[in-house]
């Protein structure tokens, strides 16, 4: 009886235990109609675990608490719309341009770039902002860290809102409410093959299936490199760190950028899918959503973080719209369930931070500083002698 | 030959305290030299100076020829100055090994995209830095079956002894040495001793000790160097700092008679 546990242990059973979740994974789509809720569910469920694990990066591993979350999240879909629709109409003539564009997206004016190139952009641009955006909070340690994230969320978001008062020549910034739509579907030039979200959603859940291992393998590369036990030197003691040759601002630039690149991605995938980008996602409480994945699941602990992002999303996106939502009417009550879905949110962070902590699946380290109080928070604008 | 490390009167001023005061100091080339000095005498602080922690108020400090007084810390480092705390700051969650592989991380180059793809090169390095992990808590005397305990489950003299082969790791010239028989018995502070001599005898190291075990001071010291109050009281050969009146006083107290 004990040989299933003993096997699952072993580094071969977890692969095998990988191999086994990511197959069902893969094969999830065929036991729904091509237009089923639960496939619509699974598709959010993807962009938010890669959102989680990307957060993960900064918080979890480098120890940067990031309140401004929502930001890369909001710059990965802009890249879509701006760079995948036709939001700059006159852009390129009559034509156009278009890179890589399917047939029938080469006949609309605008910039059209392939959907996975303008991941790459997408990628590339959150990544400079996360640097940017980290900037100002290089000398700065823990809450101060969350309280200037959190304000450049804010910007990000309010640049979205007010975007369309914001105009270069003929062009709005961001259409703000009325949101830029649509957008793209993602195309296969090899294959030539158009994603089509009104007819099936399945290549879409596979390709946010691929871009998710991609995200989990960029995750446990980083984890284990040198870059990765510079960020836990920097998280546990960042005097320690400078001195024994870590470089502080690139260490935690490099957080920041990779972190935001992951966000990055999962926003133009998302934004795709949306096939509009409104600036009424991009708020406030978006960032607390994702933090609260990473703190649920384990800080630092990827496949914790994971496990509390798919928890949490399935919650946001299924139980509560779909499933329990006429819940307090059968009671008697006059309201829905969504009206309280951040009070229920609410209460199962401090349901876990009461009873676990750590978190359900929790990292090694991370459970040992919680215990005892390993750490310090001096910075080495401070060491005192 | 010019001294490894030299520090032109160099000051630091907190508010309106002035924790070293116009030091004049230098260290000779594979030698092992000491700082005395009672409790608050400025010692950690001019530490704090020539690893890059603190900025000098005042004076210049040269590493090897280079200017290092307005160099950050990891830079100070890959120049080739290591050094260990007074308070061990080991990454606490870290195994020894772990510890050992941050403090080469400035002989390292990989980076965000290398990591990621693991190239070859990268996968090699890791492999290198391993491996030279271990030599260096084997050259420390750390129990081969302590190499992956969590730092903070390792007792007092091995967590001690990991923080130096961190320190070694780095590969340095020389190598700052904080209290380091702090909370040892006599054996292991000759033990120690011995393995000071070593490293520099053995691996061409030249070391700088801050210690106020007077018997390791005598015994290892080429030079001693006396801060009271921030300022150079004496320097010289143990034997002749032991007899400096002016040492005596500031260990003891002033006569009265």
């Amino acid at each position: 009886m004990s040989a299933l546990p003993e096997f699952l242990g072993t580094k071969n059973g977890q692969r095998a235990t990988v191999g086994g979740v990511l197959l069902v994974a893969a094969l999830f789509p065929l036991a729904f109609d091509s237009l089923a809720t639960q496939l619509d569910v699974a598709i959010f469920v993807l962009a938010y675990v890669m959102m989680a694990l990307g957060l993960n990066i900064v918080v979890g591993f480098a120890g940067l608490l990031d309140l401004g979350y929502v930001a890369f999240y909001a710059i990965g879909a802009y890249t879509i719309g701006w760079l995948a629709s036709d939001h700059f109409t006159g852009v390129g003539g009559d034509e156009g341009i278009h890179v890589a564009a399917s047939n029938f997206v080469s006949s609309i004016p605008g910039i059209h770039l392939n959907f996975f190139l303008v991941l790459i952009a997408a990628m590339i641009i959150a990544a400079v902002l996360g640097a940017f955006i980290g900037l100002p909070t290089l000398r700065l340690r823990g809450d101060y860290i969350a309280i200037v994230t959190l304000a450049f969320g804010e910007i990000i978001g309010r640049i979205a809102l007010n975007g369309d008062e914001i105009t270069f020549g003929d062009y709005q910034l961001t259409n703000g409410q009325q949101a830029i739509s649509p957008v793209d579907q993602p195309y296969l030039p090899g294959a030539d093959y158009e994603f089509d979200s009104a007819f099936n959603l399945r290549p879409y859940y596979w390709a946010g299936l691929i871009l998710l291992c991609f995200t989990l393998f960029v995750n446990f590369r980083l984890r284990d490199s040198r870059l990765g036990r510079a960020w836990i030197a920097l998280r546990e003691d960042e005097v320690a760190a400078a001195s024994m040759g870590v470089p502080l601002v690139r260490t935690k630039l490099l957080a920041y950028a990779a972190g935001a690149a992951l966000g990055g991605i999962a926003g133009g995938f998302l934004g795709s899918y949306n096939n509009a980008i409104n600036s009424n996602q991009f708020q406030f409480s978006f960032s607390i959503f994702v933090l609260a994945m990473v703190i649920l699941g384990g800080m630092g602990s990827i496949w914790g973080v994971t496990a509390g992002a798919v928890a949490l999303a399935v919650i946001d996106r299924y139980l509560i719209p779909e499933v329990l939502d006429d819940l307090p009417s059968s009671f008697g009550l006059d309201f829905q369930l969504t009206q309280l879905s951040f009070g229920i949110f609410g209460f199962l962070l401090v349901l876990i931070m009461v009873l676990r902590p750590e978190g359900l699946f929790p990292e090694r380290r991370r459970k040992i500083e919680l215990t005892e109080g390993v750490g310090t928070d001096e910075s080495v604008f401070e060491v005192k002698a | 030959m010019t001294p490894l490390l030299e520090a032109t009167t160099v000051s630091k001023i907190f508010g309106g305290l002035v924790a070293v005061n116009d030091v004049t100091f230098d260290i000779p080339r594979k030698s092992i030299v000491s700082i005395i000095g009672p409790n608050g005498a400025g010692k950690t602080t001019f530490f704090n100076m020539l690893t890059g922690l603190y900025r000098p108020t005042t004076g210049t400090i040269a590493f090897d020829g280079t200017d290092i007084t307005d160099m950050r810390p990891d830079r100070i480092l890959a120049s080739g100055v290591a050094r260990t705390f007074q308070n061990i700051r080991l990454f606490a969650t870290m195994s020894a090994r772990e510890n050992v592989m941050v403090g080469q991380h400035a002989r390292m180059s990989g980076g965000l995209f290398g990591s990621i793809i693991r190239t070859p090169k990268v996968r090699a390095e890791e492999k290198r830095v391993h491996e030279t992990a271990a030599e260096k808590l084997e050259l420390v005397g750390l129990a081969r079956k302590q190499f992956d305990q969590t730092a903070i489950n390792l007792s007092y003299g091995d967590q001690r002894r990991v923080e130096i082969a961190r320190a070694l790791a780095s590969d340095p010239q020389l190598l700052l040495l904080d209290e380091p028989t702090a909370g040892m018995n006599p054996q292991e502070s000759a033990r120690l001793t011995q393995f000071i001599q070593h490293l520099r005898d053995e691996h061409g190291l030249t070391i700088l000790l801050i210690e106020h075990d007077m018997k390791v001071v005598m015994n290892v010291s080429e030079r001693i160097t006396v801060l009271d109050h921030g300022e150079k009281i004496a320097e010289g050969a143990p034997v002749d700092v032991r007899t400096d009146e002016r040492v005596i006083e500031a260990y003891l107290g002033k006569s009265t008679t």
